[in-house]
């Protein structure tokens, strides 16, 4: 028998979103089964698995952007800071002011490098010129592009490179001050050295940000991740450290998965 | 030479002429154009065509300024514009944006139904329903107005213009509106800071391909426009335009006189004054494309 080693307690973390018992159906197919899970703040939370086993579902069930697919429906609960988003009265739009998404395609406006970033901000009703260009100038400085843009702000965010783009997509997300970032496989169409960018800069943003990121990049997951959620078929299978996941899985599929027997 | 190389030549000649028909073709209505327009130019001179009077059969004195068809013109079609943009830009929003499945199912062919109908009997729908319409809403002793005219052509430009921009706007990639609608942004909002602005060229050609449309309109604009050859800015004026100008007289007009080439002046002013918003249109669209 191997020799267990101390692993941090998840049940010491303070959760930032609680889900319990959470199924969800597109249609008449269920694509989660009775999920509960708690997501501490102030961490990063990877979550691994097979591609169709629901982690960009589980992903998009945090911020309500399965609302906007016809014929959906959830039962269970999904709590952050112990308030149900999904409860009637629930203000997506502020919700959504505080679940921050960066997507697995980047997807910049065709619009300037400021305004980018400037759109959620002034959507949010910040008229002042200063305080947009304050706000943008920290994005873009959190997001680690700031001195590679700073002198071309007005130029379309479509003439950055792919890897740039991204950068610009999380700063964006940054502009409205989210307590919760949530990235679907942020990296998966980038160059390797785009990708480390991309990665050091999760690292920094730990500090600030609740982070949730789908990734089926193992090496990935175990880099950038302390926490790391296992799903297979529209179930949580393992979760746990990410640490321990990675050196002793529990569970037969877990290793399996990350041994790179299938997937 | 080579008669390999010159045969190498004689193809390419032959491709470059075939692919720029159409230039040639507009170059040929110019030079046509022009042959019966420039005597004009040479005799009672350009400046006869700057004065302000159409008055092509007189018994003192003939005069052929074209100010009054240009500013009739303009008019109409800058009116029909005003009107047209905003209301098919709505249009194509909702239909794009907001309408349910079935509601576009209806709207669809309906518009494309608005947009198959002869400008004629548009014309007598103007005629019958939209001149006394004008004429009791403003307390008109007629109602054949520049107004009325401009509402008829921008009947004729809204369908064109509602369906071009509709497909643009849902040309729009989805990932455009999930990123917005994910920062916060409301529907609503979505739609006029994101998906209008990246169908923004899309738009254009609408208007433009709209714009085509009704400028070249004669037949609807002679119908209810009451054809005053006179300056004004009023909308509930009556004026003349320069199709219906030509439409009107070129049939009985004498050939080789004065009246005859002054028409075709007219023909040239309006041709050059489509090239103008066509480059324009252009500008636009470039400036635009970069986003
Ligand atoms: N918009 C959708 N409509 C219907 N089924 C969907 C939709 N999106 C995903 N699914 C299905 O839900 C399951 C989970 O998909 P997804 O969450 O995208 O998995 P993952 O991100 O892990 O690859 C898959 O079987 C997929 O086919
Ligand atoms: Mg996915």
């Amino acid at each position: 028998m191997p020799v267990v080693t101390p692993e941090p307690d998840l049940k010491q973390l303070e959760p930032k979103v609680r889900v319990e018992n959470l199924n969800f159906w597109y249609g008449a197919t269920q694509a989660l089964h009775g999920i509960t899970m708690d997501i501490p703040a102030r961490q990063v939370t990877a979550l691994i698995g097979p591609s169709g086993c629901g982690k960009s579902t589980f992903l998009r069930t945090l911020n309500r952007m399965n609302d906007l697919i016809d014929e959906t429906r959830l039962e269970g609960k999904v709590l952050i800071h112990e308030e149900d988003i999904y409860a009637d009265r629930v203000d997506v739009v502020a919700l959504r002011k505080r679940v921050g998404m960066v997507f697995q395609k980047s997807n910049p406006f065709p619009k300037t490098i400021f305004d980018n970033v400037a759109y959620g901000p002034r959507i949010h009703g910040v008229r002042n010129q200063e305080k947009l260009a304050e706000i943008v100038e920290r994005s873009l400085i959190r997001a680690a592009l700031w001195d590679e843009v700073k002198d071309r702000l007005h130029i379309s965010a479509l003439e950055l490179s792919g890897g740039q783009q991204q950068r610009l997509c999380i700063a964006r997300a940054l502009a409205v001050d989210p307590e919760i970032l949530l990235m679907d496989e942020p990296a998966s169409a980038l160059d390797p050295r785009s990708t480390a960018r991309i990665e050091d800069l999760i690292g920094e943003l730990r500090r600030l940000y609740t982070i949730i990121i789908v990734t089926h990049n193992m090496q990935q997951a175990s880099r950038v991740s302390n926490v790391t959620a296992f799903f297979y078929e529209g179930r949580l299978v393992e979760y746990g450290p990410t640490k321990r996941i990675f050196t002793q899985p529990r569970k037969k599929q877990t290793e399996d998965y990350i041994t790179g027997r299938f997937g | 030479m080579a008669k390999h190389a010159w045969k190498e030549k004689a193809i390419r000649l032959l491709l470059r002429v075939s692919a720029s028909t159409s230039i040639l073709i507009v170059i040929l209505i110019f030079v046509f154009l022009g042959k019966e327009a420039t005597p004009f130019v040479v005799e009672p001179g350009i400046d006869e065509l700057c004065s302000t009077r159409w008055m092509p059969v007189s018994f003192q004195k003939e005069s052929f300024g074209i100010v009054p068809l240009v500013t009739g013109s303009l008019l109409v079609t800058g009116l029909a514009t005003l009107i047209s943009v905003p209301f098919g830009v709505c249009a194509a929003v909702y239909i794009a944006e907001v309408a349910a499945p079935w509601e576009r199912e209806i709207l669809k062919p309906v518009i494309e139904l608005l947009a198959g109908i002869p400008s004629v009997v548009i014309g007598f729908f103007g005629l019958l329903v939209l001149a006394p319409l004008v004429k009791l809403l403003f307390g008109l002793p007629s109602g054949l107005t520049a107004l009325t005219g401009a509402l008829l052509l921008a009947l004729m430009a809204v369908p064109t213009v509602i369906s071009i921009s509709e497909d643009a706007i849902r040309s729009v990639p989805e990932s455009y509106k999930s990123a917005s609608l994910a920062l916060g942004a409301s529907k609503l909002q979505t739609v006029w800071k994101v998906t209008v602005p990246a169908a923004l060229s899309g738009i254009i050609a609408a208007v433009m391909l709209g714009m085509g449309r009704v400028i070249g309109e004669t037949m609807a604009v002679m119908m209810v426009t009451g054809n005053a050859a006179i300056i004004t800015a009023s909308p509930l004026e009556s004026v003349r335009t320069m199709t219906a100008t030509i439409a009107a007289e070129m049939g009985e007009v004498p050939f080789g006189s004065d009246h005859y080439r002054a028409l075709f002046c007219v023909g040239i002013t309006l041709l050059l004054a489509t090239f103008t918003i066509n480059m324009v249109a252009q500008g636009v669209l470039k400036k635009h494309r970069i986003g």
